[in-house]
Formats: C-alpha cells, sequence, structure tokens
C-alpha cells in the first residue's frame, strides 16, 4: 500500500521529533485529561449522544484508561479522527492512544512503529446479498457488483478472494458506509461488503432486515485493538492491563455490581484480589494507585458487560460473543494472568 | 355627382384589448403558449415538477417529528399511513439541531455563539447598507477582537493587548515618520507590532489576568462544531481574504519585481493545489513538524488555510475587475496629481470593486460552502457531525433528512449572500440603460 509508505515515513519524522517526551503518563497527570483517537462515529463502537457525551464499544476502552491513570471515566478528550489523520494523529502526540477499530496488521506495528496493546474486538469481512439473489455462498458470486468502501483493508481483501476463487466481480466504490447502505438498498450493487460487525449493524437498521442474508464466508481476519505509539513501554503496559483487567474480570466474574463488594476485603480466590490490590502489589509496578483495576471495572462494568451494553444481543446491533467470547466459552478472548 | 368622402373629425375612443392578450390570460399566452413549441415544453414541464412535488411534499410534510429512534419513526409511519415509503422522520433533526447548529459547545454558553452572531450582523451592516447608523461601526471596529474572544473566552487581556498593538504600531509610525521617513517608520511600526505580539503579549497577558482576573470561561477548540463552525470559518476566511486579496491583486500589478513575483507566486501556488490538501497539511503535516507540546490551535491552522486559499481566488477576481478598467482612468488619476494609494483609493478601487462584485460573491459563497470540507480531517462540521449521529444506534440507517436540514440551513446563507450582491449591484449602477 503506496499510502502507508508515505504514512511511514512521516511517522518516523514524527518520532524523530517526538521521542524527547517520553513519560506520557506525566504529560497526561499534568494534563488531567487523556487524549482518546476515536472514529468520527461508527455504530456500536463511538458515537455522542444529544449531550455530547460519547460512547460505545472503543470509547469505554478510553473510559477504562482514563479511571486507571486519572481516577475519573470522564476526564477523557475525544479527539475524532477519520481512517486518513487517526496515524499521523497518534504519531505526533495528539492523542495518547487510539481506540478507533483498528486492524492490527504487521506493516502498522512495525512499519509505522505503533505497538498494539492487544485485540478487543475479532472481526472479519463478510458478505451482505439480499435474499431474493436466493444465493448462499460467496463463491456463487461469479459476476456480481459489490459496493465497498475505499482506501480500506476489506477493498483488498475483495481483490484476493476473487483472484483466488478465480470468479470477477464489478467494484462500485464508495466512500462512507451511510453511502453504501443507500446505494446497497437503491441496488445499485448486488453485494455490499464490509467489516462482519458493521454488516450486521448496517442490516439492523433496515425496514425488513429479514429480506438480506448475511453469507457465511468471512474472507479476512480483522483483530482491532487499541494502540499507542512505540517509545513508552510503562504507557503501552498501563493501556494492555487495563484491556487485560477487564477481560479477567469477566473471567473471573468481577463485574461492576460487585466490584466494590469484592474490593472491600480480600477473598478466597487470589487472582482477583491481585487484580482488585487487596493482596499484593501489581498497581505499584504500573505504577498506579493498588486499587487501579476496581476503578477500571466499575466504569462501565468488565469486558463482557461493555460488549453487551454496546454491541450485544441485546442491542439494535445485536452481534454474537462468537469469536469475542471468554477462551473457557470456547472465544479468542484471553488475557495472560495477573500474578 | 355628390362628394362621397368621408374624413373622421374625432379621434376613436381607446378599445379595451383584447381579452387573450391582457391580465392573466395574456400573461399565460405571452410567457407560457406563445406558439406550439413553447406549449409542448410547459406542458411537459409542468408535470415534472407535479411529479417532483407529488414525491416531496408527501416525505417533507406527512412526516413524523416527535420520535426518539428510526424505529419508533417507522412505527408511527407504519401506523400512520400504513406500509407505504416515503415519510420523513424529522425526530432525528428535533432531538439533535442543537447539536448540529453547536457541536459540542457547552450548552450553557450557547448564548456566546449567539451573541457573537448577532454583534456580526450590527458589524456588517454599516459596511453593507448605507442607511444604517454610522455609530455601528465603533462595533465593526473592535469586533475582530471580540470574536475570538466570545468563542474562545479566556482573559479579556489578550484580545485587549493583540488590539494594544495595532496602536502601538501606529505609534511609532506617527513618532518616527517625521525622524527617519515614511517608509522606515512603516517599517519600524511594523517590527514593532510584531514584536509585541510574538514575545509580549503572552507575559503580560498573564500578569494582567492574575492580577485583575476578567473574563469568561474558556472553551477548547474540540468542542466547536456544527453551523457554527462552518459560519465561525466562513466569516473568518471571507472577512480577511477580501483585503489580502486586494493587496495581492494590487502586487500582482506592480513594477516592483520582489512584490510582484511573491504575489504572483503565491497566487499561483495556491490555486494550483486542491483545498483539501492545504486541510491535510494544516491538520497532520504540521502536527509532524511543529515541536512536541506545541499547541497551534487545530481550528485556528484550518481557518489561516482557508483564508490563504480564499485570498488567491480573490486576488484574481479583483485583478480582473482592475484589468476592466480603461486605461485613461489611471491616466486621468495620475493627471489630477494623486498618488499611488490616492489614486487606488479614490478612483481605481472603487470601479474595479463595482465590477468584480459578482466574482467576489461567487468566491464568498464558494468559500462557505467550502469549509464542509473540514470533514475530512476530522472537526465537527455538519457533514462530520451527520456521520456521528448516524453512529448512534437509535439514529443508525437515516441519511435524507439530515442532509435535507444542512442543504437548507446552507441555502439560507448563500441564498442571502446572492441577493444581497444583486442588491448592491443596483445600488452601484451608475450608466443610464
Amino acid at each position: 500500500m503506496k499510502k502507508s509508505v508515505i504514512l511511514g515515513a512521516l511517522t518516523v519524522a514524527g518520532l524523530a521529533a517526538g521521542a524527547a517526551n517520553a513519560a506520557t503518563v506525566d504529560d497526561i497527570t499534568a494534563r488531567g485529561k487523556l487524549n482518546c483517537g476515536v472514529s468520527t462515529g461508527l455504530v456500536g463502537f463511538a458515537a455522542p449522544d444529544a449531550a455530547g457525551i460519547w460512547d460505545g464499544f472503543d470509547v469505554a476502552v478510553c473510559r477504562a484508561v482514563a479511571a486507571a491513570v486519572l481516577g475519573d471515566p470522564m476526564a477523557v478528550e475525544f479527539v475524532p479522527t477519520t481512517g486518513k489523520t487517526r496515524f499521523t494523529a497518534l504519531a505526533s502526540g495528539e492523542v495518547d492512544m487510539l481506540a478507533r477499530n483498528t486492524t492490527w496488521t504487521f506493516s502498522r506495528d512495525v512499519d509505522l512503529k505503533f505497538t498494539f496493546i492487544g485485540v478487543n474486538y475479532y472481526d472479519g469481512q463478510g458478505f451482505m446479498v439480499p435474499k431474493d439473489l436466493g444465493i448462499s455462498s460467496a463463491t456463487e458470486l461469479d459476476g456480481a457488483t459489490v459496493c465497498i468502501q475505499t482506501g480500506t483493508t476489506t477493498e483488498l481483501n475483495l481483490a484476493d478472494f476473487f483472484r483466488s476463487n478465480n470468479i470477477s466481480y464489478e467494484p462500485v466504490p464508495i466512500e462512507t458506509n451511510a453511502e453504501a447502505q443507500q446505494q446497497y438498498l437503491a441496488g445499485a450493487c448486488d453485494v455490499y461488503t464490509t467489516d462482519a460487525s458493521g454488516l450486521a449493524a448496517t442490516r439492523a437498521t433496515f425496514e425488513a432486515p429479514g429480506d438480506h442474508v448475511l453469507l457465511p464466508e468471512i474472507i479476512s481476519k480483522e483483530p482491532l485493538g487499541p494502540l499507542v505509539r512505540h517509545g513508552d513501554d510503562a504507557w503501552g503496559d498501563i493501556v494492555r492491563w487495563t484491556l487485560n483487567a477487564l477481560i479477567t474480570a469477566e473471567e473471573l466474574g468481577v463485574t461492576s455490581a460487585n466490584v466494590a463488594e469484592m474490593a472491600s476485603a480480600a477473598g478466597n480466590n487470589p487472582e482477583i484480589n491481585r487484580l482488585l490490590g487487596t493482596e499484593g502489589n501489581l498497581g505499584e509496578m504500573l505504577g498506579l494507585n493498588s486499587d487501579w483495576a476496581v476503578g477500571v471495572i466499575s466504569t462501565s462494568g468488565n469486558y463482557g458487560e461493555i460488549f453487551e451494553k454496546n454491541i450485544g444481543e441485546a442491542t439494535p446491533i445485536g452481534l454474537a460473543r462468537g469469536l469475542n467470547a471468554q477462551w473457557t466459552d470456547g472465544g479468542l478472548i484471553y488475557s495472560p494472568p495477573f500474578r | 355627382m355628390t362628394d362621397t368622402s368621408f374624413v373622421r373629425h374625432d379621434m376613436l375612443p381607446e378599445q379595451a384589448p383584447p381579452a387573450t392578450s391582457v391580465g392573466l390570460l395574456g400573461w399565460l399566452r405571452k410567457n407560457l403558449f406563445s406558439g406550439w413549441v413553447n406549449s409542448i415544453l410547459t406542458v411537459i414541464s409542468l408535470g415534472f415538477i407535479a411529479y417532483a412535488l407529488a414525491g416531496l411534499l408527501p416525505w417533507v410534510f406527512q412526516s413524523v417529528w416527535v420520535a426518539d429512534s428510526l424505529k419508533e419513526c417507522r412505527e408511527i409511519m407504519a401506523a400512520t399511513w400504513g406500509e407505504t415509503h416515503g415519510h420523513a422522520c424529522w425526530g432525528v433533526i428535533r432531538e439533535r439541531w442543537l447539536q448540529l447548529m453547536f457541536g459540542f459547545y457547552p450548552p450553557e454558553m450557547y448564548w456566546r455563539p449567539i451573541l457573537a452572531f448577532v454583534l456580526l450582523l450590527a458589524a456588517i451592516a454599516p459596511v453593507l447598507f448605507p442607511g444604517a447608523p454610522r455609530q455601528l461601526l465603533y462595533v465593526t471596529a473592535i469586533y475582530p477582537f471580540l470574536l475570538p474572544w466570545l468563542m474562545w473566552g479566556g482573559t479579556i487581556w489578550g484580545p485587549v493587548l493583540v488590539a494594544a498593538g495595532l496602536a502601538i504600531g501606529y505609534l511609532v509610525h506617527r513618532f518616527l515618520k517625521p525622524i527617519i521617513g515614511g517608509l522606515f517608520a512603516l517599517i519600524a511600526a511594523v517590527a514593532a507590532a510584531l514584536i509585541w505580539w510574538l514575545f509580549l503579549v503572552g507575559p503580560i497577558s498573564g500578569a494582567l489576568s492574575s492580577a485583575l482576573p476578567i473574563g469568561i470561561e474558556s472553551v477548547i477548540s474540540r468542542n466547536f462544531g456544527g453551523f457554527m463552525l462552518s459560519i465561525l470559518i466562513g466569516v473568518v476566511a471571507i472577512g480577511v481574504s477580501l483585503p489580502i486579496g486586494i493587496v495581492l491583486a494590487l502586487g500582482r500589478q506592480s513594477d516592483l519585481l520582489i512584490v510582484k513575483a511573491l504575489c504572483v507566486g503565491f497566487i499561483e501556488f495556491i490555486r494550483g493545489v486542491p483545498l483539501i490538501t492545504l486541510l491535510f497539511v494544516a491538520s497532520t503535516l504540521l502536527n509532524i513538524f511543529l515541536p512536541p507540546g506545541t499547541n497551534f490551535d487545530i481550528i485556528l491552522r484550518v481557518i489561516i488555510m482557508v483564508t490563504l486559499f480564499a485570498s488567491a481566488y480573490m486576488a484574481e477576481v479583483i485583478r480582473g475587475g482592475l484589468a476592466a478598467l480603461p486605461r485613461g482612468q489611471y491616466e486621468g488619476a495620475d493627471s489630477l496629481g494623486l498618488d499611488y494609494w490616492q489614486a487606488q483609493r479614490l478612483i481605481i478601487m472603487p470601479q474595479a470593486l463595482k465590477i468584480s462584485i459578482p466574482g467576489i460573491v461567487s468566491t464568498f459563497i464558494g468559500v462557505f460552502k467550502d469549509t464542509v470540507l473540514v470533514m475530512i480531517i476530522g472537526l465537527m462540521d455538519p457533514l462530520g457531525l451527520a456521520t456521528a449521529i448516524r453512529a448512534d444506534a437509535a439514529w443508525n440507517g437515516i441519511y435524507w433528512e439530515l442532509f435535507a436540514f444542512i442543504a437548507f440551513l446552507f441555502f439560507i446563507f448563500c441564498f442571502s449572500m446572492s441577493r444581497y450582491s444583486m442588491y448592491l449591484e443596483r445600488r452601484l449602477r451608475t450608466d443610464h440603460s
């Protein structure tokens, strides 16, 4: 991708300039606010409400980090970034971290000099077609017109998929998801392809969702996660273990409802005790308070609660846990131990 | 043989014109049905208009205003009009119109942008209309310093000291002119003002505000959005680009080689680069090259870029007006013994600007509409907010209603500008036709 080369060059220049200010966490404490890069608006992941308060699955990660570092989940300055400005915003120090459903790829990690601190959502590219086309598999899409967002990895994945299956397609390039919905509903294309979570969210908004089917094929791996700059590992650790605390809390059954009670005294599960700071000194090792994780979990609950509240089956988006279930339930969500 | 020739002695009384050529019928016949080709075209056009309105009017007026989500809208539509399509869900506008107007500006401070807007009208009235009270020119004079203070807040000493810089420059010029001559006095005045602004305003304003803290709560740029942002960028770019454009146009016609080269280079460079590129430079490239920790306000950067962009176009529009003036006007000015600036001020510019009015106003309108491009760099202009509103699970899937509302507001502003320009052209018309 040519763009990434240019971005990479810019990033190197930015890092050369930005190497001097090392301790991100000191900057944040001095400022009293965490600058968190989010999307300009993506259903379920980041959106402002009528009062301008941001909410969503990615936003919850920002709030959790703010709770860990500053003790106040609302002490976040959300910086809306587009797909084109997000990496420079992070590289130049305009934001401290990026939680903008960004796919963890080799070149972004290595070439752009970012550190992906984990995965908060395992996504993959899927297809949606009208039911009356009578198609049940993506391999039957020979000659189809496909609505696709330009400048994303989905475009490249699509080309790869059709080439490897030796079938042809006609792309209809589209700038935004909202426009794609209109084009697809107007019949400008037979198929709409984007991340499966996006497809589910889009289909939920249709007047007749039942008239459209998601094909079973998932043609790419899209591990989405928060990321920070190279060069400040202490800060990277804080963000990483904040996310891990959310995941571990779900695994151990710590919820926003019972966290205060569990943290009031050491219980009989040593890992819960270490997580909540009633035993050991994990918080101090991070340079935070010993009960940092209590604030993180009481903000908007553990990983499972955040999922259910923002994108889970009870919401209009209605995503099943699937790959994003805990490893104990057959999913991929797995945190290293708190020890 | 009697002479039967007849000569009429008196005039026939005037008769009423035939019924088909006066009144409504006459108008129709003259304007709509004056031949079979025109008649056919009229019928086709009327049919098309009726068809468009038949689709549009029910959509606009048979609509749902009270609903908290698209789903609820659809339920109400199905209950009211059955399973037909084509009803607008204005509930989203009802819920979010304040956000579309002000972005994330704190609601308890909405009075500040509103006051700034009202004062804007007061400040431009004496410039636009000859009938407006002349006292309003004082508002015009202080408005450039009042606007940023009202919008961003903070201590009052910042704008006051910036304004003081102008006074310092003026005084330096006044006192040095008899001693070292006009040109050097001008240079010294500019240098003094720059030194004042760049190095002294910050510390002095800090000291004054700790001694005498007068100020209002500050609002950070990230919270600016909606039409407030569009109008802010548009008004500043429009207001500043006209004088810069005049200077550039004059510079381009100058006999001084360096001045001319600088002006031509600037104009051609800016006009050769798309606005989006300049915006990307403002948002990302500057971030990279400025030293870390520099807090160069993003909206200020964008305003500067849009202003430069508009100035280059404005310069060419005004150069068109200058070129259209007959050579005799320049020679006439010279023969009256006017110096360069007097000639420009009294003879050349009034005529050149009058010729350029349509071009100037269309540049203004273009700049105002271009402000929505800032959405590309993640600023929350009305279109950016539309994306954000659609990301709310309650409103995901809503599309035309937001665009219609935004288009309606933009139309009001652009149409007013256009009508004003036509009024101005009529008022300034001096020919006899």
